[in-house]
């Protein structure tokens, strides 16, 4: 580990890890509405603020926070009205968001630095940038670990929360610009391209092991900062792509867990036993109606 | 003043209409619910029965109409502080399916509407989740994951998610359709010790099974239209017959026979 006696590697390492905490504690949210590529959609509209912010000389990060919180707060209003449509709207805005980025930033000095936006570039995090992304990725977590509960509720089953009074239209807004934060979070790390698989893969995983929402997110946090610190340590050692190499990595436990779990199953069936009580079984007495 | 509002009705719903599209779902529907009455809201599938309910609870736009509940305009801000007051039991789980949570989790999200945002949940949220739990006979269940029960015991969730809240009121859509009958009588034994805590109780129905001895007044809901209102009809044709077949044409085929005989 003495690679991390460099500062940069530090900051790399903290940058990351801040990523693989952050990320899924949001994206469960996304997996739970069964919504896993919004994260991705609006990491392509977080591109255009990129764009612009190389464009006019502003801090990059700022104007994509900015450019990805209106983003996701439209996203949100078409979800809302749950037409049809907004399917092609959604590709519209994403589509549209990644090309004005690239038109954007091509216009500009900054178009070399472009690739370490789509797909990450932690090596080159500086003190500033670490102090921007602690607080995002802080208030990232501020919002989805404080208000499980609430999110929990509003995810699970929109008409019941309404119904209940809960606020759900401000928690709609608050968790779309959320999302926002933490793309921004992670685009140094992972990039743009990539922060939604740190959103969905580590709660893919956790939630082979899980049987509730809570110990869920948990695991898929602790996942998420092996991946990240694991993927940092690779990628210095064998000077691979970092965000490339933390999300194989994601990817790789992933597919460990689901190797294991249906291991441990065949062998407890061949042993005879059940696999698991027989839940679904209803009683003898059923009642079939239409 | 108080005295206004202790006599309001729970329920009051006036010239109600409601539409998709062209297509008119209720024309013009007033219902009244008093403090303590069972109401069964009965109907052919499609006659509007679920809609009835939903655009009482806001879930769909009211073209037409306004709907009061315990005395309170629903779309005033004052109602805030009244929608704890309901406990809402739709006919299935949400579509927040894509990661498991246990029952105990879904069930305590029913008591948010007391617990005020941001408040950490106390020993009465507690205590009135395994309460909740017990009524409905899950407490056994409460760590199981809610994707893994038969479809009666999720609905038994449902219900224990709105007894966690302490209602005054249960608005049920379709409780009883497609429930084991284990669970039904588990469901109506809740519903049971609701009502004779002082529960006003308002529920959709296809057909009242077990239910039946608790309703103390019916509405039918036929082609969008209240077409009756007052004692349960009796079941008449085949579906006098206990053992009949669950096989019926739908609306708008469906004749509103089964209060006024064959």
């Amino acid at each position: 580990m003495s690679l991390f006696w460099y500062d940069f590697m530090q900051r790399a390492l903290i940058g990351v890890l801040l990523t693989g905490l952050s990320a899924p504690a949001l994206g469960i949210y996304l997996v739970q509405r069964r919504l896993a590529l919004i994260g991705d959609g609006i990491g392509h509209v977080a591109l255009t603020g990129v764009g612009l912010g190389l464009l006019t000389g502003t801090s990059p990060v700022l104007t994509a926070v900015v450019v990805a919180a209106i983003g996701a707060v439209v996203v949100e209003l078409v979800r809302e009205r749950g037409k049809t449509s907004g399917d092609v709207a959604l590709a519209l805005l994403f589509y549209g968001g990644i090309s004005g980025g690239v038109f954007l930033a091509t216009q500009s000095d900054g178009r070399a630095s472009l690739l370490s936006y789509l797909f990450g570039s932690p090596l080159t995090i500086s003190s500033h940038d670490l102090v921007v992304m602690a607080v995002l990725g802080a208030g990232v977590l501020l919002v989805t670990v404080g208000l499980r509960p609430w999110l929990f509720a509003v995810c699970q089953d929109e008409e019941y929360a309404r119904v209940a009074g809960l606020p759900v239209r401000a928690l709609n807004l608050l968790m779309a610009v959320t999302t926002a934060l933490t793309v921004t979070v992670a685009m140094r790390a992972v990039g743009l391209l990539l922060v939604s698989a740190l959103m969905v893969v580590p709660v893919a995983a956790a939630q082979l092991v899980t049987r509730g929402f809570g110990s869920t997110m948990a695991v898929a946090m602790l996942l998420g900062v092996v991946a990240a610190a694991t993927g940092i340590s690779v990628a210095a050692s064998y000077d691979t792509a970092p965000g490339a190499t933390i999300v194989l990595v994601a990817i790789a436990i992933f597919a460990a867990i689901a190797g294991t779990v249906s291991v441990l199953r065949a062998v407890r069936r061949r042993r005879g036993a059940p696999v698991r009580p027989a839940v679904n079984a209803e009683p003898p007495d059923v009642v079939l109606q239409p | 003043m108080t005295a206004d509002r202790v006599a309001a009705p729970v329920v009051e719903l006036r010239g109600g209409v409601v539409s998709y599209g062209a297509r008119p779902v209720l024309r013009g529907v007033g219902l009244t619910v008093r403090a303590g009455e069972v109401v069964a809201v009965l109907g052919a599938n499609g006659s509007g029965k679920s809609t009835l309910i939903r655009a009482i609870l806001g879930l769909v736009p009211l073209v037409e109409g306004t709907v009061r509940l315990f005395g309170v305009d629903r779309d005033a801000r004052a109602m805030r502080r009244h929608w704890r007051r309901i406990g809402y039991v739709p006919q299935r789980l949400g579509a927040g399916g894509g990661v498991p949570a246990t029952v105990a989790e879904v069930v305590a999200s029913g008591r948010l509407a007391r617990r005020g945002l941001l408040r950490p949940a106390g020993a009465a949220d507690r205590t009135a989740i395994a309460a909740a739990l017990t009524a409905v006979g899950l407490a056994d269940r409460a760590q199981s994951p809610v994707g893994t029960l038969s479809g009666g015991q999720q609905q038994r969730t449902l219900i224990a998610r709105a007894l966690a809240a302490e209602p005054e009121l249960l608005v049920l859509d379709e409780p009883t359709a497609g429930v084991d009958g284990a669970s039904q009588a588990a469901f109506a034994e809740a519903l049971r010790s609701f009502v004779a805590g002082g529960g006003t109780v308002l529920l959709v129905a296809h057909e009242l099974g077990p239910l039946a001895p608790l309703v103390n007044r019916a509405v039918v809901v036929h082609d969008g239209r209240i077409v009756h209102d007052g004692a349960v009809p009796v079941p008449a044709g085949h579906h006098a017959d206990p053992h009949h077949d669950h096989v019926h044409p739908h609306a708008p085929q469906d004749q509103p026979g089964i209060w006024n005989g064959p």
